[in-house]
């Protein structure tokens, strides 16, 4: 019995799939547990029979991640689904994001959290409007790695030149979306050929499988600025044990909270934000232990030399550098709801720890997904549209562009009325 | 300036994302609630919420739901365990929902399994708890897989797995109306290796029947069945005595142990990283009757 536990941990990788209706996405997954022994074999027994009782001569791999009764019964994926799989040396947490327009939303969702994504494209199919969408929703999410894979080469006989081709005119969408650095790879997710193993129908291609670039791609943890200059915590609580028997905590005050960016250390100097007040930092615990330092995406407590007033919702930040606090804010939207925007109506905004009162002042303009051209000022937001906003805010709030801080730029739109989340926002 | 800060291990992202869950809760929810079995899930989720807020007490109760075929290790543990953190913990019964006649039991030796829904939300509804937090994980069952982190119920406690709402970055949104409630699941993207790997790594204490043991059962079909007062032995079956551990804890007609010499967190996790039968294939004997059961009994309010 060999163990995968190593004492070599190179972190945890977030990605996710994407691309138009039937690409290959979940079976592309299904392939990639299956090539690295994370299917087990229960798993595989049931995976057998549902596929042996719907006809279906070989397994069909996507029924691994297509999991709802609903699912199984359209053959189509409609919410993402979470995997799992190990290399030994990193973790990996796989979003299987679905492909239908009707469901762009749960994309979005998907894209929110991955560090990279893979795009599929359908060897015989090409770039279509849906691929364009999810390309754009990557690149407005700010995802910093993109994969696109050429998939079902088998059925193009594994042609060199459809993959040549295809590359071109991806290449061009991504120059139009400003899309950066992104990675092509030939595939077929049916044979598994340049996944895990080359297999020998593509020896014209030269990269890296598809298993490769995922084990040498850089963690959020990595993309992360992580100097002291850049830290942030949005405050999420504040620990106030006076209750408690030990008389030594009386006076305990730490704000909890999950570093965003940067690090901090006792000693450092911080603001207290939108407040600005100003203290050190005398510990940096977790759990009630003291920490040397706190890293970004720890969570930790951190207690300050004075007594200055700070809630949930406010922010503890580098002094020379602070976010901008900020009444009005420009900003990209993806709707997420049946029930258009309406600008008569006031939404909840919640950016990091903060919950404020909005309105939509503007709607400068839309993007036509099928153009990428920018339709100018259109009257509502239907769902699925993506859309430049400008927001007025009933308090401010402590932010960066979505682009320099992705945990200090996003924010979600909460109606009121039904607690929906029916919004996600990049601030520009 | 730029210095490189060594990689966050994933057992260290994990719990920081765990952590940052709980305290969500805490910070958006007026009367939440932890859900604790005695179970590896959630003895994980009280050291993440030791991690969380002490020096102060837990800003929720501890609840257990309890269908009285619990193994008694797994209870005295679950009080013990209670009683050390100081922290409140709230029991509440099938045997009272049954006596109220709220859970009528087709046969007397049914699994009581998929009726702990009922008697779940008897007890949200007397406390009027917001939020449930659960030790759940995505990588358990295929229905699972497709939870979101914070999870809306309606009034009836149901879940809509085709109407979730979206969930973005980590702002999450735990907002209800009255009636409704939040479950949230801070180690969604745990793994039973990551549980495992956690145990040994903040040497956390687990029941006894966690470890290999040696237990009278008998084998039927592929599987083992523990005999116990609950699960007699059938005519004709052979009981013998075999070396085994129980992956999983729960309700004593429907969970199994698996034949095992690991007596330690190290053999344990050595076996669960070569392993090549998943937890609930594993030990689950309710979750195979369809394809769908997880996802039939959580839209019905199960855990
Ligand atoms: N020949 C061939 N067929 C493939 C390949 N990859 C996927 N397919 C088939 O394409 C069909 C759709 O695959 P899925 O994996 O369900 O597609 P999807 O992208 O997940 O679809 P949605 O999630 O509904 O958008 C299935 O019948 C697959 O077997 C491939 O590499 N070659
Ligand atoms: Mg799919």
């Amino acid at each position: 019995m060999t163990s995968q536990h190593t004492t070599e941990d190179h972190g945890l990788l977030r990605f996710l799939t994407c691309g138009s209706v039937d690409d290959g996405k979940s079976t592309l997954i299904g392939r990639l547990l299956f090539d690295t022994k994370a299917i087990l074999v229960d798993t595989l027994t049931n995976l057998e029979r549902t596929s042996q009782r719907r006809g279906l001569s070989s397994v069909d791999l996507s029924l691994l991640t297509d999991g709802l009764q609903a699912e199984r019964e359209q053959g189509i994926t409609i919410d993402v689904a979470y995997r799992y799989f190990s290399t030994g040396t990193r973790k990996y947490i796989i979003a299987d994001a679905p492909g239908h327009e009707q469901y762009t939303r749960n994309m979005v969702t998907a894209a929110s959290t991955a560090d990279l994504a893979i795009i599929l494209v359908d060897a015989r199919r090409g770039i279509l409007t849906q691929t364009r969408r999810h390309a754009k929703v990557c690149q407005l999410m700010g995802i910093p790695q993109v994969v696109v894979a050429i998939n079902k080469m088998d059925l193009v006989n594994y042609d060199p030149q459809v993959f040549a081709k295809l590359q071109e005119e991806f290449a061009d969408v991504a120059a139009t979306i400003g899309l950066e650095s992104v990675r092509y790879v030939p595939m077929s997710a049916l044979e598994g050929d340049m996944i895990v193993d080359r297999g020998d129908a593509m020896r014209w291609y030269e990269g890296p499988t598809l298993l490769e670039i995922l084990e040498s791609a850089g963690t959020s943890h990595s993309e992360t600025p992580t100097h002291h200059e850049v830290f942030r915590m949005p405050v999420q609580l504040v620990c106030r044990p006076q209750d408690s028997a030990n008389p030594e905590l009386h006076d305990y005050r730490g704000f909890m909270g999950r570093i965003s960016s940067g690090m901090v250390r006792p000693g450092d100097e911080v603001v207290a934000l939108p407040s600005g007040q100003r203290s050190t930092v005398t510990h940096v615990e977790i759990g009630g232990v003291d920490l040397n330092e706190g890293v970004a995406e720890q969570s930790v407590t951190i207690r300050l030399a004075d007594e200055i007033d700070i809630s949930r919702g406010d922010m503890l930040a580098h002094p020379d550098t602070a976010p901008q606090v900020v009444k009005e804010a420009q900003a990209m939207v993806c709707w997420l709801s049946e029930t258009p925007l309406d600008r008569a109506r006031t939404y909840a905004l919640r950016q990091t720890t903060r919950t404020v009162k909005t309105k939509i002042a503007d709607i400068p303009f839309r993007l036509d997904i099928n153009t990428l051209a920018e339709d100018a000022t259109p009257a509502q937001l239907q769902m699925n549209d993506i859309a430049r906003i400008n927001l007025r805010l009933a308090q401010p709030i402590c932010c960066d562009a979505y682009a320099q801080n992705r945990g200090t730029g996003a924010f979600i739109l909460i109606d009121e009325a039904t607690n929906n989340t029916v919004g996600a926002g990049m601030l520009l | 300036m730029t210095q490189t800060v060594p990689t966050l291990s994933h057992l260290d992202w994990l719990e920081a994302e765990a952590i940052q869950i709980m305290r969500e809760v805490a910070g958006q929810c007026e009367r939440p609630a932890l859900l604790f079995s005695g179970g590896k899930d959630s003895i994980c989720m009280l050291r993440i919420a030791e991690k969380a807020f002490r020096p102060a007490k837990f800003p929720f109760p501890l609840v257990h739901i309890d269908t009285g075929h619990n193994y008694p290790e797994v209870i005295d543990f679950r009080d013990r365990r209670a009683a050390e953190l100081g922290e409140r913990l709230v029991v509440r019964s099938l045997e009272d929902s049954m006596k109220r006649g709220t859970i009528v039991l087709k046969s007397p030796d049914e699994s009581r399994n998929r009726h702990q829904s009922v008697t779940l939300l008897e007890t949200i509804a007397e406390f009027e708890f917001d939020c449930l937090i659960g030790g759940a994980r995505r990588d358990e069952e295929k229905a699972r897989a497709k939870e979101r982190i914070f999870s809306f119920r309606d009034d009836f406690g149901q879940w809509d797995p085709k109407n979730q709402r979206p969930e973005l970055w980590d702002l999450y949104n735990a907002r209800v109306h009255k009636g409704e409630h939040m479950r949230a699941f801070p180690i969604s993207n745990w793994t039973e290796l990551d549980v495992w790997q956690y145990i040994e790594r903040e040497k956390l204490e687990l029941p006894s029947i966690y470890f290999a043991h040696t237990r009278p059962i008998v084998r039927r079909g592929n599987g083992i069945v523990p005999i116990t007062d609950l699960t007699p032995a059938k005519a004709g079956e052979e009981i013998i005595d075999l070396q085994v551990r129980f992956r999983t804890v729960g309700d004593i007609s429907c969970t199994a142990p698996v034949e095992s010499d690991a007596d330690n967190i190290e053999k344990i996790i050595a076996e669960t990283a070569g392993t090549t039968i998943s937890e609930r294939g594993a030990t689950r004997l309710d979750d195979q009757a369809s394809e769908a059961a997880m996802e039939q009994r959580k839209k019905e309010g199960y855990f």
